[in-house]
């Protein structure tokens, strides 16, 4: 029997994330066969350099992946918390896992006032849920419940792991560009030995420069499709997309309150975060849309009005 | 879920399991001959509401149906509503100690009219109380989206009588399905009905 359902899927998000996805696939394949083009058309000069790229940038992400809740906890400076410190945050996310049927992640509480919360770890049994003081202050019981159930739908999509794979081409092509250009800066001497040298290197850092600008954008986009599916799913899990909606405009009102200093210091986590530390500001709301990490407010609050309606459809489709 | 669902993340909502809880009567005749718990004839059906009118309707629906039976015998005590700390609601149902079957039936009747309307994934778990001579607390507590059980002892100021879970979970191994793993007995203090 095909269950009855009010939460259905949506395609829409399915195709424009598939389609980034696809674009990003088709980046790094076109990237790769290029630098083996050059390299064979000039019979091979920067092939250690591409490969020590390919090893430092594998190598990175997967660290930063393992390591990837001992990091976060550190940089946030969060403490984890027993059921005993803290019986009502724990509480929500025993029922939350229960009602998701997944398992539960260890749980923190980042001594900070800016008020936020993220989750992160290499697969569920290691992941951690951080949440700061300021959020556990300033939201009420629902909207607290509401951030929860986003960063563990956010465990339950593997973003960690996604994002990880996803950047690893943006890793790889930064690299690049700055091992060309090191190798250009001290490696001049040996010129004379070969003289296709050059160019190759210019040309490798050329083409990394321009696949990291648009891995860059396309990543960026992919982490917006992800928070608003991670959105999506919090408000099925518990069924009150209002209270997430109210959390939101909450946290993005007090966030723009609070100093910029310690905004700085967020900045690397910014991706994980429920909602962006840091606001890009400047070149017009095009640009900084480009470059966010987050949807914007409105879409997030549109979409969970979608989701409101669905959810009280009389019948279910 | 599926590799395609974690990669796109679309979380599908979880559906509830609902046949497991039939065991419940049985078991609670090997939980008396074991270790003297009875029930006490009261039990609960736990979700996280929707917001919005279709969901209470249907909510107002269940409590109706269940309190037809009311006054009749073996019909049992009027539903209970109450909503805990957490925000979820709790349906109470009460009977005389010996109408196990009927209280399970009220139990299923929630249940199902939350299937029926499209509202599983909201159960979130299902709790049926006991007690033994000594006024020990006692609940087995149903897991809609595992279909398993677990024992829950509850003891005064938030602790819990884990050497009593423990003995309920050996006496009850061949009855239920108890839950393999034990950081998924979460305990619900201050249940109601319990």
């Amino acid at each position: 029997m095909a269950a009855r359902t009010r939460y259905a899927p949506d395609r829409g998000l399915t195709v424009r994330m598939t389609a980034t996805m696809f674009l990003l696939g088709l980046v790094f394949v076109a990237f790769v066969a290029l630098i083996i083009g050059i390299m064979t058309a000039v019979h091979a000069s920067g092939a250690a350099i591409v490969l020590v790229a390919l090893i430092f940038g594998g190598g990175s992400a997967i660290l930063s992946l393992f390591y990837s809740d001992k990091i976060a906890l550190a940089a946030a400076g969060a403490i984890e918390v027993s059921p005993q410190q803290a019986p009502q945050l724990h509480g929500v996310v025993d029922r939350l896992c229960a009602l998701a049927d997944m398992d539960k992640p260890r749980v923190a509480i980042a001594p900070t006032d800016m008020p936020n919360a993220f989750a992160t770890g290499r697969n569920s049994k290691n992941s951690v849920l951080v949440v700061t003081e300021g959020l556990l202050r300033r939201l009420d019981r629902d909207e607290l419940e509401g951030v929860l159930a986003h960063e563990l739908s956010h465990v339950a999509h593997k973003d960690v792991q996604v994002m990880t794979v996803a950047s690893l081409l943006a890793i790889v092509a930064g690299l690049l560009v700055r091992f060309a250009f090191y190798s250009e800066l001290f490696g001049g001497g040996r010129r004379n030995n070969d003289q296709n040298a050059f160019p190759v290197i210019l040309v490798i850092m050329v083409v990394s420069a321009v696949v990291y600008a648009i891995s860059f954008l396309l990543i960026r986009l992919l982490s917006r499709y992800r928070e608003l599916a991670a959105d999506r799913s919090g408000a099925l899990l518990t069924g009150q997309p209002s209270a997430l909606a109210s959390a939101l405009q909450k946290v993005s009102g007090a966030m723009s309150r609070i100093p910029t200093q310690d905004l700085r210091a967020a900045e690397p986590l910014n991706a994980f975060y429920f909602a962006p530390a840091m606001r890009l500001n400047g070149n017009g709301p095009s640009l900084s849309t480009l470059f966010s990490t987050h949807p914007s407010l409105e879409k997030r609050l549109e979409q969970l009005a979608k989701i409101q309606r669905q959810l009280g459809q009389a019948s279910p489709r | 879920m599926g590799f395609l669902d974690t990669l796109f993340g679309r979380t599908k909502p979880v559906q509830p399991k609902l046949d497991d809880l039939f065991a419940l009567p049985s078991a609670a005749i090997t939980l008396q001959a074991a270790t003297g718990f009875a029930p006490t004839g009261s039990g609960s059906v736990c979700f996280r509401a929707v917001e919005g009118k279709t969901f209470s309707d249907v909510q107002a629906e269940v409590r109706e149906l269940l309190d037809m039976d009311s006054g009749k015998p073996g019909g049992g005590l009027p539903v209970e509503v109450t909503k805990d700390s957490y925000g979820f609601t709790w349906l109470v149902s009460s009977h005389m100690s010996d109408e196990l079957d009927a209280l399970v039936t009220d139990l299923h009747a929630v249940n199902s009219a939350l299937v029926d309307n499209g509202f599983g994934p909201q159960l979130l778990c299902t709790l049926v109380a006991f007690r033994d001579q000594a006024e020990r607390r006692l609940a087995l507590v149903y897991l809609y989206k595992r279909g398993t059980f677990y024992p829950f002892a509850p003891l005064s100021g938030e602790r819990r009588d884990n050497a009593l879970e423990l003995q309920v979970r050996g006496a009850l191994g061949e009855d239920l399905k108890i839950e393999q793993d034990l950081t998924k007995w979460f305990p619900v203090w201050g249940a109601p009905g319990l």
